[in-house]
């Protein structure tokens, strides 16, 4: 299958700075890619090379068949992109805010009051639509941006860090609204994220980028996997309970690679093999120590991106 | 060119602007002082203080000797005030005319470039398939057209009051002479891109409406320049003169637009946002 995005050892650099230092990935059509970084990664950046606004120093980059740097134009209308920052015109209403970008992306001009209508219902910002944009929540700019970024039908979208800043209701709608995008319409999702578990819930594969460079690249499943078989264990044994669980579980765990910390009555255990569980409940048991709940989890992307940064 | 999408950046500047106090204040209040204000309160002057005392006279005789001869022959068969009026209204009024031009076009271009990175909107245009030279394109219209548009309106206002007070003196419509439609139709646009010209290379480097607009400013001092020479008697607004002023504002334009193309790169744009 024929990549939407290919880039081989992209470089980009700002005086002594290499922004971008060698990245050369694959992304395939209908698939959410997710881009994980610190801030000042190069996530933004890479974007920016992708969609031919930047031209790279060195490296190569093919998107949608189009190279970016010399058909920028033509490529940009069949990209769309989410900015960090919403970007709207907030002296404008939303309906005229999403004239003006149909405008520019040259919507045929029979289509365009029906498709803003369109987006504005399912975005559900109707009700407010003529209202100017400087007046609403960050939830509802966050979601007006990204009914911009899709008022031509992009085929492959970039969404830099899509929830910024955004409360778990209105985060949680735009999580939905990617997905929708994603499985429902094909489109290819290109999210720039340091929230894990927000990679984690919308990403088919990712790629961790540091100072620049891919230092991590696979499905979320896969990466976690990286951490090994072993378990996150959450035992939660009463206040009373707890300095004698903690003196039983140093005896069952003395000298293995795990880690232990403790919330009140709630012990949490990385790094357990799923085989020691059954001991653990044991031992504790005999002891005394009330057991009310033991909940095993198998390691996240949060995990594996902790410990690739050495935390 | 894409015509579609510059109409709809003009369209959305425009939009802004009339949404803005910050802009559209000096656009009104500025042409009401110079163009409405001045000439009220000089007509007003010379209506109700005429020039009878002879110490009066014997002032504006020796300002009037300090003028070049080919503007002392404009006033000839006149009566003192109505030499005194022409002179105030149609010459040295003049300069003060170029400046709303100009800061119009500065005043528009620093919301639109400057304004624009500061309100965080440019990041989004630069990632629409607009090329560079359509975006400036759009952009440099944006402020050019409504700089004409007011220029005209403060123009049509001028004469109406230059009219309205000099009729008891002057008992005939006497405005606009030759020079002003000169004015008009010539040396403003080429004003307008040079206030706008100027705030463009100026923008690029800066990131507020404010700092474009402050900085924007010097291209008035071609119009003070102006203001003082004729005061001084070193030159007047004759028709070949503005003519010529035209052609150098015209010709400033153009390097001015040079370097501006220059300056509008997309790569450069966003890494300075």
């Amino acid at each position: 299958m024929e990549p939407v995005i290919s880039t081989n050892g992209l470089v980009r650099r700002f005086g002594e700075i290499v922004a971008v230092d060698g990245v050369t990935l694959e992304v395939y059509a209908g698939e959410v890619f997710g881009f994980l970084g610190h801030n000042g990664a190069g996530k933004t950046t890479t974007i920016r090379l992708l969609n031919g606004v930047l031209e790279p120093d060195d490296g190569s980059v093919r998107v949608l068949g189009l190279d970016p740097a010399t058909e920028g134009a033509l490529l940009r209308r069949r990209t769309g992109v989410l900015t960090e920052n919403p970007s709207l015109e907030e002296r404008l209403s939303a309906r005229e805010n999403l004239y003006i970008y149909a405008e520019l992306y040259g919507v045929p001009e029979g289509e365009v009051t029906r498709r803003i209508a369109e987006l504005l219902d399912d975005f559900e910002l109707a009700d407010r639509a003529d209202e100017r944009v400087g007046g609403y929540s960050k939830g509802m700019k966050q979601r007006l941006a990204l009914a911009r970024a899709l008022i031509h039908r992009p085929e492959l979208l970039f969404l830099d860090e899509p929830t910024a800043g955004l409360d778990p209701v209105a985060s949680h709608r735009v999580h939905e609204l990617i997905l929708h995008m994603s499985r429902q319409e094909g489109r290819t999702v290109f999210i720039c994220t340091h929230n894990l578990a927000e990679a984690q819930k919308l990403c088919d594969r990712v790629a961790v980028l540091e100072y620049g460079r891919i230092i991590a690249l696979g499905t979320p499943k896969e990466l976690a996997r990286r951490m090994g078989q072993r378990l996150s264990l959450e035992i939660e044994v009463g206040v009373n309970g707890v300095t004698k669980a903690l003196e039983v579980l140093q005896g069952v765990f003395l000298g293995n690679n795990e880690e232990s910390s403790q919330d009140q009555d709630v012990i949490k255990i990385a790094g357990v093999h799923r085989e020691m569980i059954p001991n653990v409940v044991a031992r504790l048991t005999e002891a005394g120590v009330p057991v009310y709940r033991v909940a095993p989890s198998e390691p996240s992307l949060e995990d594996f991106y902790l410990a690739l940064h050495g935390e | 060119m894409n015509w579609r999408a510059i109409r709809a950046i003009v369209r959305k500047d425009l939009h802004v602007i009339l949404r803005s106090k910050m802009v559209l204040i000096p656009m009104i209040v500025v042409p009401m002082i110079f163009l409405v204000l001045f000439p009220a309160v000089m007509g007003a002057v010379i209506n109700f203080a005429p020039l009878s005392i002879s110490s009066d006279l014997e002032d504006f005789d020796l300002m009037l000797q300090r003028m070049p001869p080919t503007l002392q022959a404009q006033f000839d068969g006149m009566e003192p005030a109505q030499s005194f009026l022409v002179l105030m209204l149609v010459y040295l009024f003049a300069p003060f005319f170029l400046i709303i031009p100009l800061m119009v076009a500065s005043v528009i271009a620093a919301d639109s470039f400057a304004g624009e990175k500061e309100r965080k909107t440019m990041e989004a245009l630069l990632y629409t398939p607009l090329t560079e030279r359509e975006l400036l394109t759009a952009k440099m219209l944006s402020a050019w057209i409504p700089a004409l548009a007011v220029s005209l309106v403060s123009f049509i206002l001028y004469g109406v009051v230059a009219n309205l007070v000099g009729w008891p003196l002057m008992g005939r419509i006497y405005f606009p002479n030759t020079t002003w439609l000169v004015l008009v139709l010539w040396v403003a646009p080429a004003a307008s891109g040079l206030g706008l010209g100027m705030t463009v290379l100026v923008s690029a480097r800066v990131r507020t409406f404010q700092e474009a607009y402050q900085l924007g400013a010097v291209v008035v001092v071609p119009v003070v320049a102006l203001v003082i020479g004729q005061a001084a008697g070193v030159i007047y607004l004759s028709v070949e003169f503005t003519a010529l002023l035209g052609l150098i504002f015209w010709a400033v334009n153009a390097v001015l637009i040079w370097f501006g193309v220059r300056v509008f790169q997309r790569g450069e744009l966003i890494t300075r946002l």
